[in-house]
């Protein structure tokens, strides 16, 4: 499996601050500050291509407008129950997703005639897009928070229980067949064998479940239109609020960076006795 | 010879069988409107969508779908390998690449709307500025993670410009640049369907929903299946193309984990 390639090493950390230290080479920039000199460009260019005419402010406007109707958003309390909707919608999803493939993984990874009895099924039900499922939900559920829910969960189930199940069948057989000689209870088993082998790859599996619930449960919101953050971005961008569709599509962002970076330190904090979980080929 | 093949014929065929028969049965007699019998689905299944619908529909989503992937896997493994190779430009981009990645790709549809209008260009423009991010940052990470005496090799041989490319560093960060564009895949289906539920004429999105907004239920439920089906499809299509151009790496994983 190659989804350990997939892995993004995050922005490097520039290390404890050597600058007293070690004179520095000039021109050798800590990758922070330049990170941040990006960042900077980003908006600097972003409030210069629509002043000067490059680009037509009525559709990209500066980034000080951007900024000032973030400004208005985050002081109206309805932007804040927006905020809640998606990141509760998106917790509650994810929850279930990753309980249910657990669960369902362990169960099927642990046997070989269920695993090579479902292989097909699976392979066939994963890649098919979870926004086929959107007519079905808006009939069953309308915008109630069932049908963003049910995106959801379907989106975020597969990568985790394709993770857990490469997880499942990864345990060395020499501590398998030691468990079975010492008669170790399935409980115990499951608990001292098979649970720490699929750790590492039920964190990938969070990771990248993470990332897919998020991008599910705004697109229920701007396209079902359940109450969130996806849906007041369609609002206002169908009301001609230009610059305040720009400011949430980047809070947006900005919470999907907050969903990864968490889902790391989530990754290291529990796999900090792995200790070759960084340099391991899956 | 034989029962090997039959059992793992039965294995692969077995439980999609009995489920699409348990399917079949439970549905067969149902007075539900919201879940159509089987069979009906199925009949409408082949009426429309192996019929007008495939030229009117399932093809113009697919031509939008590949405009727009190829434009993100041309541009995200281009820049990938530019500011792979720099490092200092890397450290400069690489927030606001990840902060680009971050956002939901379904949302920028209203954005690219206002800026390209509803014609195919925006349907193509939200594609690839969806997709373009994982093969970027995919392309990047692989390019910088070069393997340092093959690079070393290179330079002392005075191998550089487009050889250097071409034996360097796009075989080394080939199978992560082939990670990338697997989740892009995904991406670029998604995308497919959501630029189309916004005043669109064709495609399957609308053709979907339309169906879904005159209660056209078993059209519906055809057309979910269909976009399934095209789904499992690229998927393996993607995995036919990725096998054969990454059988060297395949290779030598296998023999790295058989020793």
């Amino acid at each position: 499996m190659t989804n350990s390639v997939a892995e993004q090493a995050g922005p490097r950390a520039g290390g404890p601050p050597t600058k007293s230290a070690v004179p520095k080479r000039r021109g050798s920039t800590s990758p922070v500050t330049l990170g941040l000199v990006g960042l900077i460009g980003l908006l600097v260019v972003g409030e210069l291509l629509p002043r000067t005419g490059l680009i037509d402010r009525a559709f990209v406007p500066p980034s000080t407008e951007i900024g000032a109707a973030l400004a208005v958003q985050l002081g109206d309390p309805t932007f804040w129950d927006d905020v809640w909707q998606t990141v509760s919608g998106w917790a509650l999803g994810l929850l279930i997703a990753t309980t249910a493939a657990v669960v369902a993984g362990i169960v099927l990874g642990s046997s070989r005639f269920l695993r090579e009895a479902t292989a097909s099924t699976i392979e066939f039900l994963r890649p098919i897009p979870s926004v086929a499922l959107i007519p079905l939900a808006v009939l069953l559920f309308g915008t109630s928070l069932e049908s963003k829910l049910l995106l959801v969960v379907y989106a975020s189930f597969w990568p985790m229980l394709i993770q857990v199940l490469y997880g499942a069948a990864d345990i060395d057989p020499v501590a398998y067949d030691t468990a079975r000689v010492y008669r170790f209870t399935v409980w115990t088993r499951l608990r001292r064998l098979t649970w720490p082998t699929a750790l590492p790859y039920v964190m990938t599996g969070l990771r990248l479940s993470a990332a897919v619930a998020l991008i599910l449960a705004v697109t229920s919101e701007l396209v079902i239109g359940n109450p969130g953050l996806g849906n007041r971005v369609a609002v206002a961008q169908s009301s001609g609020a230009i610059a305040t569709t720009y400011a949430l599509v980047f809070i947006t962002g900005l919470i999907g960076v907050l969903v990864n970076v968490a889902a790391r330190l989530v990754e290291r904090r529990a796999l900090r006795w792995h200790q070759s979980y960084r340099a391991e080929e899956l | 010879m034989i029962t090997a093949a039959a059992r793992r014929a039965g294995y692969v065929f077995g439980l999609p069988i009995v489920l699409l028969a348990l399917w079949w049965v439970g549905s067969a007699g149902s007075s539900d409107f919201y879940f159509p019998p089987l069979s009906q689905i199925l009949e409408r299944l082949a009426e429309q969508w192996f019929g007008t619908r495939l030229v009117d529909d399932v093809v113009p989503s697919l031509l939008r779908l590949t405009a727009g992937y190829a434009l993100a896997a041309v541009i995200g493994i281009a820049a990938g390998v530019l500011i792979g190779l720099h490092g200092r430009l890397r450290n400069l981009l690489e927030p606001v690449m990840e902060l680009f990645r971050a956002i939901p790709p379904p949302l920028l549809v209203p954005i690219v709307m206002v800026l390209f209008g509803i014609e195919n260009t925006m349907k193509i423009a939200v594609i690839a500025f969806g997709c373009v991010w994982p093969i970027l940052l995919n392309t990047v990470e692989g390019v910088r993670a070069v393997d340092e005496v093959q690079s070393d090799t290179a330079r002392i041989y005075q191998i550089t410009g487009v050889a250097r490319l071409r034996r360097l560093v796009l075989p080394a960060a080939g199978p992560q640049i082939a990670a990338g564009l697997r989740q892009s895949l995904s991406v670029a289906i998604i995308l497919m369907v959501i630029s189309e539920l916004f005043a669109a004429t064709d495609g399957l999105g609308f053709a979907i929903v339309q169906a879904q907004r005159t209660f056209a239920i078993p059209d519906m439920w055809a057309g979910m299946l269909v976009l399934g089906l095209i789904g499992f499809l690229l998927s393996l299509l993607f995995r036919f193309v990725e096998d054969r151009s990454l059988a060297w790496y395949h290779g030598l994983r296998r023999s790295q984990r058989d020793s």
